[in-house]
């Protein structure tokens, strides 16, 4: 087979109506055309596991931290002998990325750095771990407490008297870089563990495939997964008042959940509703900062402010409680099934090579859940907070006149947002009667920057750019993402084999038949019915409480360790991930047969229903052939 | 001493009175596997008939000056043995517990039903110690007095012309030398095979290899087809990988006979184990494992006649030795390797590195 390649960058069409798309976000994160050699000679290949929908420019934060944080920590941090970070641009709205290696002749010089680096925190990982948490807990308080709120009319005579001397503008200005600051910090300390945990993991993962060739991914995850993780506790929390309410008589209160107050209101009058609406407030704290997306979008909800999801969530598990359905979590057999696969793989070492094998079992399970629990601290919790907060600040622009309408910031970016702030305060400071100058700036170009991204949404992402390397080596890269030399071949390939079947990762075992629900972003969530085979770009922890409802699930992107995969193998479905394209390839309503234990998916009714989908990412990777 | 012992008695089965198979099946069926009902004619049978009909003197002088490298006169003092062995007045005594036993299996089957007669050597499946013409089998078997005939031959076969010469050129004694022979009900095979509860082409301990094939498990056995082989995680139960065989034959009952019949090309071509059935081997073989502490190298079979969840039968388990052994001798030179009580960060980092190569 010739040698394929994914499209440049340049060769990609912009989609009608994006063009221009460039100017929308800052300098640094698109390719340019002065770099245009050096930028096609690296291959790239797009997020859309974190990011599957095109930024708007003010989004482009939760990529950029996320991803040079991620890097800070192999690069200088750790000093992981073979992996620097991963260098990133956003091109036509998606966020692509290319790892960085570390030259061939300073790895060696990195061995002993990194060594005592990761035996340092190996050595001390609960103590260390707990100083995180109080310094991610600290990150959020303080997120808390900034405040957005309008300028003063003038000046308090108190801080006359104080010889303050301040205006109070002088807040808006700190808090809004101290916003930014903080969700900066907990970004730089979301990858602190994270790295390590992977090492941990990858250390016991290889062993494993050493002394047994042929173990399956999904079984040394499961020996090393917590049961009880933080991240499965706001689910649980649902499904503990879902049994409450069942408990005290009130499900009839949940039969229409769309109006939160009217639900709640009618609880309190009810028999036993004080006492639900204690465990109900309790919950809250902190495990409704949890959002029905993935935290890196500005449109995420948050449970806490949007309290009608979880109280939707909860009416479902009612009718499932009702239904005679078991839905608490199998805990106990949970732990008795790892416990199983453990000793039974256990039993087959000698002592010598169980020893081995307790050892680096014990680090990965020690390190791994840290993979899992970050998530809810960083992405759900402080996202969260953060979002918050810039609504706050959004409706202090608008009520001061900067904008109309309190979406309007997403479409600057934060530069952009800080510059805006200063025209507010310069205006207010001078007094000018016609107020700041951003209501005569910006209207046009938000209009067309508005008009940019509906566009760029039209068009799915391409997989990849340019030409993939021989073999993908970067561990990270294959283990987080999934993206694997085999995975790049199958996703070049796709257009020969287009027989109706897909490959992608077994991630949790088994094989069933039954009808597709494509569902591209969480608000089309509740589409999902009974006993259908979901298929999106991603899943996020959110959607908890409809894997229920599913017969299996297949996603374009992750690897044995995505959210669809770990749930799926705790419900005990098949999945399928990383597939590249299943969600623009297969329909709602068409069958399919989910192989999780290959790792394949056939469109069962194919030839009928061809999905047409528009866009420049939709059909194909153009592949002129390369090397001659 | 008992000249028969069924697979269910509480008798201890001992290897010097039951043989290797018969005292496998006998500790298989005690241990509650599904071991399809039979008893065994016992060494004491064989021992008894030998010095009751004279038939030990003669063997003793047969074999005295027997030079191994002439051929022609070991084919005649075979075949004289054997026909004496054939041939000869069984014991009242023996007859008797043979016709009772025989009676009670046949009554425990619900009627008339063939049977495998196969023999079960003391020294068969013992390391290193398989010699040959030491495991006829014989299958499908209809009525005592076939039955009888088989056992017959079965101790006849412990004077080939090939096992007197093994015997003469590896120096082993005829003294001590006995036979039990094993009578079985005959499964009624739609699908059968072999499963070792090791990858053989690597050693990995956590693998189960099956491999199956249409009829009864001859076939596998004897390489008559190539069968479909399916690897499978010992400790998950799912398939690891597969590879569809070509079984073009099956071995199947045909006119009160086992007969080979051409397979049609639809099912040759397709697994001849649905998905529980390739589990139901596995766990059978894993059960197996368990049980005897060591890799287990079975032979199964599903019965057509019987009712789904209880059609499968395990037919042989004995330890798997080529590649355990090929391990220990390995284990012995092998350098140690360091262990830690920690973690081990040059193993952390070669792990890491190994993603690069």
């Amino acid at each position: 087979m010739p040698m394929k390649s994914f499209p440049r960058p340049s060769d990609l069409a912009v989609p009608a109506g994006a063009e221009g798309w460039e100017k929308i976000y800052p300098y640094y994160l698109v390719f340019q055309d002065e770099l245009r050699d050096f930028e096609d000679e690296k291959f790239w290949f797009c997020d859309s596991q974190h990011w599957p929908t095109a930024f708007k420019p003010f989004e482009t934060i939760g990529g950029e931290f996320a991803v040079k944080c991620l890097g800070q920590y192999n690069a200088r941090h750790l000093m992981i002998p073979n992996a620097n970070g991963i260098d990133f641009r956003v091109h036509l709205g998606y966020l692509y990325m290319s790892p960085i290696p570390v030259p061939e002749e300073q790895i060696e010089a990195r061995l002993p750095e990194f060594q005592a680096r990761i035996g340092h925190y190996f050595a001390n990982w609960d103590t260390m771990l707990d100083q995180w948490r109080t310094k991610v807990r600290g990150t959020i308080d303080e997120l808390e407490s900034l405040r957005f709120d309008p300028l003063p009319e003038m000046v308090p005579m108190d801080d006359i008297v104080s010889g303050k001397a301040m205006d109070g503008s002088e807040v808006l200005m700190e808090n809004y870089d101290r916003l930014i600051q903080l969700c900066y910090q907990n970004w730089q300390y979301h990858f602190e563990f994270l790295n390590l945990g992977y090492i941990a993991y990858l250390d016991f993962f290889n062993y494993c495939k050493e002394i047994f060739p042929d173990i399956p991914d999904q079984s040394i995850a499961t020996m090393v997964q917590g049961v009880d993780m933080e991240l499965f506790k706001p689910d649980d929390e649902l499904k503990e008042l879902a049994t409450l309410a069942v408990e005290l008589g009130l499900q009839s209160k949940f039969e229409t959940t769309d109006d939160a107050a009217q639900v709640l209101d009618a609880i309190a009058s009810a028999d036993g509703g004080s006492r639900w609406l204690t465990r109900w407030e309790e919950a809250q704290d902190p495990w409704f900062n949890f959002t029905t997306g993935n935290g890196f979008y500005a449109h995420d909800v948050y449970w806490r402010e949007e309290l009608s999801i979880p109280l939707g969530f909860i009416a479902d598990y009612i009718r499932r409680l009702d239904d005679g359905q078991q839905i608490m979590r199998p805990t106990e057999t949970l732990i008795a099934e790892k416990d199983r696969i453990v000793s039974e793989y256990q039993d087959l070492l000698d002592s010598e090579a169980r020893e081995v094998f307790d050892a680096k079992r014990q680090l990965a399970a020690t390190a791994y859940p840290y993979v899992e629990n970050h998530n809810f601290y960083i992405e759900h919790w402080t996202m969260g907070v953060f979002w918050r907060k810039v609504r706050e600040l959004s409706r202090t622009l608008v009520h001061h006149g900067v904008f109309e309408d309190e979406g309007d910031l997403l479409y600057l970016n934060r530069n952009e947002v800080r510059d805006v702030i200063f025209d507010l305060v310069t205006s207010w400071g001078v007094g000018a009667p016609q107020g700041p100058i951003a209501p005569a700036h910006w209207p046009p170009i938000l209009k067309e920057r508005k008009a940019i991204v509906s566009a760029l949404k039209t068009a799915r992402p391409q997989p990849a750019l340019n030409t993939p390397p021989e073999s993908i080596t970067e561990p990270f890269t294959r283990m987080l993402w999934g993206i694997t030399t085999e995975q790049v071949q199958s996703w070049l390939s796709a257009d020969d084999e287009d027989n109706g079947g897909l490959k992608g990762m077994a991630a949790s075992p088994g094989v069933v038949e039954g009808t597709a629900r494509v569902v591209m972003d969480a608000s089309q969530i509740h589409e999902v019915e009974q006993d259908e085979i979901l298929v999106a770009p991603i899943t996020a922890p959110s959607w908890g409480p409809i894997f229920g409802k599913l017969k299996a699930t297949v996603t374009d992107i992750g690897g044995m360790m995505s959210h669809a995969a770990i749930v799926c193998r705790e419900y005990a479905l098949p999945a399928v991930t990383g597939t590249g394209n299943a969600s623009t390839k297969i329909r709602t309503g068409q069958r399919l047969r989910v192989d999780g234990t290959r790792g394949t998916v056939e469109i069962l009714d194919a030839e009928e229903t061809i999905p047409e989908v528009a866009g420049p990412g939709a059909h194909s990777h153009a592949h002129a052939p390369v090397g001659g | 001493m008992n000249y028969v012992q069924t697979f269910d008695s509480t008798i201890e089965p001992k290897l010097e009175n039951l043989g290797g198979k018969g005292a496998s099946l006998v500790t298989m069926t005690t241990a509650g596997m599904p071991v399809p009902p039979g008893f065994v004619v016992t060494t004491a049978a064989f021992d008894a008939f030998l010095a009751e009909s004279g038939i030990a003197d003669e063997i003793s002088r047969e074999l005295g000056n027997l030079n191994s490298e002439n051929v022609t006169e070991v084919d005649e003092v075979s075949a004289r043995i054997r026909e004496r062995l054939t041939s000869a007045e069984v014991p009242e005594s023996i007859r008797t517990s043979t016709r009772e036993a025989y009676d009670g299996l046949i009554a425990q089957c619900g009627g008339e039903a063939p049977v495998a007669v196969r023999s079960s050597a003391t020294a068969e499946d013992l390391p290193d110690a398989s010699f040959a013409g030491q495991q006829d089998t014989y299958l499908w078997i209809n009525g005592y007095a076939e039955v009888t005939d088989h056992i017959r031959q079965c101790w006849a076969s412990l004077y080939t012309s090939r096992a007197i010469i093994y015997r003469l050129k590896n120096s082993i004694p005829d003294e001590g030398l006995s036979m039990a022979v094993v009578v079985q009900k005959m499964v009624n095979a739609r699908t059968a095979g072999v499963a070792i509860t090791m990858n053989p082409s690597n050693g990995d301990r956590s693998k189960i290899a099956i491999d199956a094939s249409w009829g009864v498990g001859e076939t596998v056995v004897s390489g008559l087809v190539t069968p479909d082989n399916i690897l499978m995680d010992k400790i998950t139960l799912q398939v690891v990988t597969e590879h569809i065989g070509d079984k073009h034959i099956e071995l199947v009952p045909a006119d009160g006979r086992l007969a080979e019949k051409e397979v049609s090309a639809d099912r040759a071509e397709v697994r001849c184990l649905s998905d529980d059935e390739v589990t139901a081997v596995a766990s059978l073989a894993k059960g197996a494992e368990k049980h005897y502490k060591c890799p287990q190298d079975i032979e199964w079979a599903f019965d057509r006649d019987l009712p789904d969840g209880e059609n499968l039968l395990l037919l042989q388990s004995r330890p798997e030795t080529v590649h355990s052994s090929a391990e220990k001798k390995a284990e012995g030179t092998a350098e140690k390797k360091p262990t830690t009580a920690g973690f081990d960060l040059g193993s952390i980092t070669a792990s890491l590195m190994k993603s690069n190569g």
